[in-house]
C-alpha cells in the first residue's frame, strides 16, 4: 500500500500539501471575492449577487439559483489554451455548483441568482479544488448564508502509491504501472462529503485510505481559509 | 456589551442550552452556529451575526435613496440596489396625484428618498409619507459601500451629527449606501463628502469620532 518513505518529483512527502495561500477581497467590484492557491495553481473567485435572474423563464419561485462559471485563462498553462468555454470547463462548472450546492442556503433568495465566476490564472493540476476553495470563501465574503464552508483537496495514485494534492507532473505526465489516478474530494467543515470524483482505477481498500488522507488534509485547508477570512476585516 | 469576534459560516459561536439563535445563526444540538460571515455578538443569551460585507439587505423601516426606473398606472418602480424591485404606490404619496401626471411628481431617472414599509414575496413596498422623504431636487449624491453606512451614522447618529455641524450641510444617508448632501454652497457639500469618504476609508478604526474631529481641524475648508 502506501509507502511512507516515498519522495515525489517536487520533493514532497506522500501526504504533504503544497504551500497554500488565501486572500479575501481581491476583486473590488465584486460583492464577494477570494483567491486560493495550491503551489503553482492559483484560482480567483468572484461572487455577484443575489441579483435578478434573466431570462425570466429560468426563475425559480421556490428557491434561488446558484450559477458557477469555471474558466481557465489562456495563459494559465505552458501551451496556450484556446480561450472560451470548452467541454471540460462546462463540466467543472457543473461540478463546482454541485460541490457548493449542499452548503449554500439558496432557498432564501427565490427568483434570484448568485453568480460565481472562477478564473484559473495559473494551473498546475488540482484546479477544480483550488476553484472550489476560493468560491467557498468568496461566497462567505459576499454575505451569503451557508451551512458551512467547504474545503476541497485532490488525492492521487501513482501506480500503487497514494499521494496528496496532485501536481502537474503527477496528473498528466506520469505513466508507469497502473498509471495515474486523480480523486478530487470536497468536504464541509463537519467532514461530510459534498463532491467526489474518480478518474482512473482504485481498489475499495485503497479508496478508504484515500478518504482518510483527504480528511486530514481538509483540516489544514480549512484553517488557511478561516485565517484568510478572519484577517480580511482587520 | 460583550466581546465581539469574527465568525465564518459553520463556526460555533457559543455552546450552551441557555442561548437562543438570532439573525444569521442556527441551533445545532446545544451549539449556536454562524450561518454568515461577520461579527458575532451575544447579548441577553441571544447570539447573532452582524454582516460586514455583501450586498444591501433591505429591512422594514429603512430609509433608502433610489432611482425611478419606470412609471406604472398606479405608482413608481424604483431601483434601490437590491435584487427585488421596489415599488412606490400612488396611495403612499402624501398629496393628490393625477393618474396621468405621475411624471410631474417624480419622473423616470430622478432620485427620491423613501422608506421601506413592507417586504413581501412580490417585492419591496415604499412610502414617502413622512417628513424628509420625497423627490431630490438639488444637492450632491454619491454612493458608498452599504456595509459602511452604520459607521457613517455612528452611535445614535453621533458621527453624522458631527459632519452636519462642521459643514453646515443637510445630509440624508440611505441604508442602501446612497448619500444626499444639500448645503448652501457646493464647497460645503464637497467638504462634507470628503469627510464621509474619510470615515468609510477608516471604518475599521476604533474611536473614529475623535479621529474625525482631528480631521476637521486639520482640513479646514
Amino acid at each position: 500500500m502506501a509507502n511512507k518513505e516515498f519522495v515525489r518529483d517536487d520533493g514532497r512527502k506522500f501526504d504533504e500539501l503544497r504551500p497554500m495561500t488565501a486572500k479575501v477581497g481581491v476583486v473590488p467590484n465584486a460583492d464577494g471575492s477570494a483567491m486560493f492557491s495550491f503551489g503553482k495553481t492559483i484560482a480567483i473567485a468572484a461572487v455577484y449577487g443575489p441579483k435578478e435572474l434573466h431570462p425570466r423563464n429560468q426563475r425559480d419561485p421556490a428557491k434561488g439559483t446558484l450559477r458557477c462559471n469555471y474558466n481557465m485563462l489562456s495563459f494559465s498553462v505552458e501551451d496556450r489554451i484556446r480561450p472560451g468555454p470548452s467541454r471540460r470547463s462546462t463540466e467543472i462548472s457543473k461540478i463546482t455548483e454541485w460541490a457548493l450546492g449542499p452548503v449554500v442556503m439558496i432557498d432564501e433568495y427565490p427568483n434570484m441568482v448568485i453568480d460565481v465566476h472562477i478564473q484559473i490564472i495559473q494551473a498546475s493540476a488540482s484546479t477544480r479544488c483550488a476553484g472550489i476553495n476560493a468560491a467557498a470563501m468568496a461566497l462567505a465574503h459576499a454575505g451569503i448564508p451557508m451551512k458551512s464552508i467547504v474545503s476541497s483537496v485532490s488525492v492521487g495514485k501513482l501506480d500503487k502509491q497514494l499521494i496528496l494534492d496532485v501536481n502537474k507532473y503527477e496528473d498528466s505526465v506520469f505513466d508507469e504501472g497502473e498509471g495515474a489516478t486523480d480523486i478530487p474530494i470536497t468536504f464541509t467543515s463537519d467532514e461530510k462529503i459534498t463532491h467526489f470524483q474518480l478518474d482512473g482505477k482504485i481498489s475499495n481498500e485503497q479508496l478508504k485510505e484515500v478518504i482518510e488522507m483527504a480528511r486530514k488534509a481538509r483540516k489544514e485547508i480549512y484553517e488557511v481559509q478561516k485565517k484568510a477570512l478572519k484577517e480580511a476585516l482587520n | 456589551m460583550n466581546e465581539r469576534k469574527i465568525v465564518i459560516p459553520g463556526e460555533t459561536i457559543v455552546k450552551g442550552k441557555e442561548f437562543l439563535p438570532g439573525e444569521g445563526t442556527e441551533k445545532r444540538g446545544d451549539e449556536i452556529v454562524a450561518l454568515r460571515y461577520g461579527l458575532a455578538e451575544e447579548y441577553n443569551n441571544l447570539a447573532k451575526v452582524i454582516p460586514l460585507s455583501g450586498v444591501y439587505q433591505p429591512r422594514r423601516g429603512n430609509i433608502i435613496i433610489g432611482k425611478v426606473e419606470e412609471l406604472t398606472f398606479n405608482g413608481w418602480v424604483i431601483d434601490i440596489g437590491t435584487a427585488e424591485r421596489a415599488f412606490l404606490p400612488l396611495t403612499e404619496v402624501p398629496r393628490y396625484v393625477d393618474k396621468n401626471g405621475l411624471h410631474e411628481v417624480i419622473d423616470v431617472g430622478e432620485m427620491a428618498v423613501a422608506k421601506i414599509w413592507g417586504i413581501n414575496a412580490r417585492g419591496i413596498d415604499l412610502s414617502i409619507k413622512s417628513r424628509g422623504l420625497g423627490k431630490i431636487d438639488e444637492g450632491l449624491l454619491f454612493k458608498i459601500n452599504p456595509n459602511k453606512v452604520p459607521r457613517v451614522i455612528g452611535k445614535e447618529g453621533s458621527m453624522i451629527k458631527l459632519i452636519k455641524d462642521e459643514t453646515g450641510c443637510n445630509i440624508t444617508v440611505g441604508q442602501n449606501g446612497w448619500i444626499w448632501i444639500k448645503g448652501e454652497k457646493i464647497e460645503n457639500e464637497l467638504y462634507a463628502k470628503r469627510a464621509i469618504i474619510f470615515v468609510t476609508e477608516k471604518s475599521f478604526m476604533s474611536g473614529l469620532t475623535e479621529e474625525l474631529k482631528k480631521w476637521f481641524t486639520e482640513n479646514k475648508k
